[in-house]
């Protein structure tokens, strides 16, 4: 009984002290962005970029590299401040928000994952609960961090530090601990880098899984084979800015992606799924 | 927890050989009937040089040795926390030497400004500009890169030592001997008045220290990481470089420069216990008291009648420590480079 108080009453501070994000349904706009321009270094980055993220969608970032896949993905993240135009998640400009409740509404994978001391797997995966202390939602700790660590197939190596794991492990772990973050904006940046066949598929099928859930999910990719095959749409940056956005079976073209990228390629759909397959122009 | 519980044993069990052991011994038995007595609770009085050496000369000594070694450890385990580099400590990257200069001047300078807090308010004062300037000069792109902070370490260690080099220079003999004092660091003068100076600097620390661990979990992630998780990185960051100028400079004021305490504890007990700072934090003032009574028990007690500077001591254990750790560092990134 003592232990329904403490929770109920914990819930009352919390829901006083932080608004829990409501439930969005799907196609609805999560994360926006207007008229968006970052200057870094004096160069400009990114410029007019109008982009929506929307629940129940998996959104991929495509483009060469230096194209501003990474620099646009940190701006929604709320992680640099454009210099013109706003980014918006679940309907406020993001600098209206604090640093706690962004965190209840969005969770980012960076392409590095980096620890400075040796913690667990099991540990690592947890911190992705931090946002949710002092709320009604932490009682789903365990389960979360359950569910996050069998959805990456990282269970095995609960109890080993996450220092003495290959390079494919660690990318693993840093998406568990994301995914155990349970927000409703997935922001991914290179998440199959570093992955084998298998895991690049699983990491994707993830993420659709996610979206199906309801949730909005940006993710950078540089494998075009992957994004036809898993994305709701793709905005293929160039220079900056959107050359193209929509379905990858509309966007991806021979002239677009041979323009963008500056390697002749050609597209054509698999003989069997009729996904767009992007193969570079060879010779022989 | 087992460890938690082995080192308070460690701790009360080195207060009472402290409290007993010197030149005029004091049997353990006496020792818990005096202090029984002036708690109230039964027990009787010492003789009079008995109840004199105990309660004017060791107790003060005792909980001197136990506030500084706390903040010590707990600056050390902080320290590495904020910059999240293992080799970040107090002692190794220049603050307690920014303290001491700082300590340093306002003896040579025979200033009085602030009565007996004089002492305490400088070595703070350019104990915490320290902090900040080190801070300032180390990071590049969100992280201390491991020879961008030893480096750093030098630099400032070269200039407070010029600086304490200077108002020697300037000094006369009565102002000389204090200051080689703080050189070598020494917990001998310890009296109740200096225990009631650092009293308030070292428990707000400590207090404090607990409540960021979490964060600071979170902060092994990295700045951007940890600001995605929720925390307020910016005010964590100058909140933590406080309370680390507060510890430091509490310890600094009271013993002069006492190194490598706070570098060793946090590493040994994480080894014992694993990373997390829930554990680490608490833990590190503990185990900095354990070390630095230990410590001190020896400096007074090995080369006796004469006394080591307890500075000295620990800088003889704590180098070559230093140095495995470098060598460990250094193997597991695979070079400087």
């Amino acid at each position: 009984m003592s232990r329904t108080r403490a929770a109920s009453l914990r819930g009352l501070f919390a829901a006083r002290s932080r608004a829990l994000p409501p439930p969005v349904s799907p196609g609805c706009p999560v994360a926006e962005a207007h008229g968006l321009g970052v200057r870094l270094g004096g160069r400009e980055v990114l410029g007019g970029i109008d982009l929506t993220a929307r629940a129940g969608e998996v959104l991929a970032l495509v483009g060469p590299n230096g194209a501003g896949k990474s620099t646009l993905l940190a701006a929604l993240a709320a992680d640099l401040r454009p210099d013109q135009g706003e980014v918006r998640i679940g309907g406020r400009p993001v600098d209206a928000w604090s640093a706690p409740e962004l965190a209840l509404r969005r969770s980012v994978l960076p392409q590095a994952a980096t620890l400075s001391f040796p913690f667990p797997v099991e540990d690592v995966v947890r911190m992705g609960r931090a946002p949710w202390a002092g709320t009604a939602l932490e009682d789903e700790d365990g389960a979360a961090v359950a569910e996050a660590m069998a959805a990456t197939e990282v269970t095995a190596f609960a109890p080993r530090p996450f220092s003495a794991l290959s390079g494919g492990e660690r990318a693993r772990v840093a998406l568990a601990r994301v995914l155990a973050q349970r927000a409703p904006l997935l922001l991914l940046d290179e998440p199959t880098a570093a992955l084998d066949l298998r895991h690049q598929e699983l990491v994707l099928r993830i993420c659709r899984e996610r979206a199906r859930a309801g949730d909005a999910v940006v993710i950078v990719l540089h494998d075009l084979g992957l994004a036809a095959a898993h994305a709701d749409r793709t905005a293929v940056l160039h220079d900056g800015r959107i050359a193209a956005e929509g379905p990858p079976a509309e966007v991806f073209r021979d002239a677009l992606l041979s323009r963008v990228y500056r390697q002749p390629v050609e597209v054509f759909p698999h003989p069997r799924t009729g996904v767009p397959l992007v193969v570079p122009k060879r010779l022989s | 927890m087992l460890l938690t519980a082995g080192l308070i044993s460690a701790l009360a069990v080195l207060c009472l050989l402290s409290a007993g052991i010197g030149a005029y011994h004091i049997p353990l038995g006496d020792v818990l009937s005096s202090v029984q007595h002036r708690a109230g609770l039964g027990g009787a009085a010492l003789d009079r040089v008995g109840e004199s050496v105990l309660w004017n000369v060791r107790l003060p000594r005792v909980v001197l040795a136990l506030l500084v070694g706390a903040s010590l450890g707990c600056a050390g385990a902080l320290m590495q926390g904020v910059f999240g580099n293992p080799l970040a400590e107090p002692g190794v990257i220049g603050i307690s030497a920014g303290a001491a200069a700082g300590a340093v001047a306002a003896i040579g300078l025979g200033l009085t400004l602030f009565g007996n807090w004089t002492v305490t308010v400088f070595a703070f004062v350019a104990g915490l500009g320290t902090v900040l300037l080190v801070y300032a000069l180390s990071r590049s792109g969100g992280r201390t890169e491991v020879v961008t902070l030893i480096l750093t370490g030098i630099a400032v260690n070269a200039f407070a030592g010029a600086l304490i080099g200077l108002f020697i220079f300037f000094a006369d003999n009565a102002q000389i001997t204090q200051i080689t004092f703080w050189q070598l660091g020494s917990l001998a003068q310890a009296t109740w008045p200096k225990v009631l100076a650092v009293l308030p600097c070292a428990v707000a620390g400590l207090v404090a220290a607990p409540f960021y661990a979490r964060r600071l979990d979170l902060l092994a992630l990295g700045e951007r990481p940890a600001r995605h998780l929720g925390v307020d990185v910016e005010r964590l960051r100058i909140v933590l470089v406080l309370v680390v100028a507060l510890l430091t400079a509490a310890a600094v004021a009271v013993a002069g420069i006492i190194s490598f305490v706070g570098l060793l504890v946090p590493h040994l007990l994480r080894m014992a216990n694993g990373p997390g700072h829930r554990f680490l934090v608490p833990g590190s003032a503990l185990g900095g008291a354990v070390v630095l009574l230990a410590g001190d028990l020896a400096a007074r007690t090995v080369a006796a009648p004469a006394e080591l500077p307890l500075g000295v001591l620990t800088a003889l254990f704590g180098s070559p420590f230093f140095f495995w750790l470098l060598r460990r560092t250094r193997r597991r990134q695979g070079g400087w480079a």
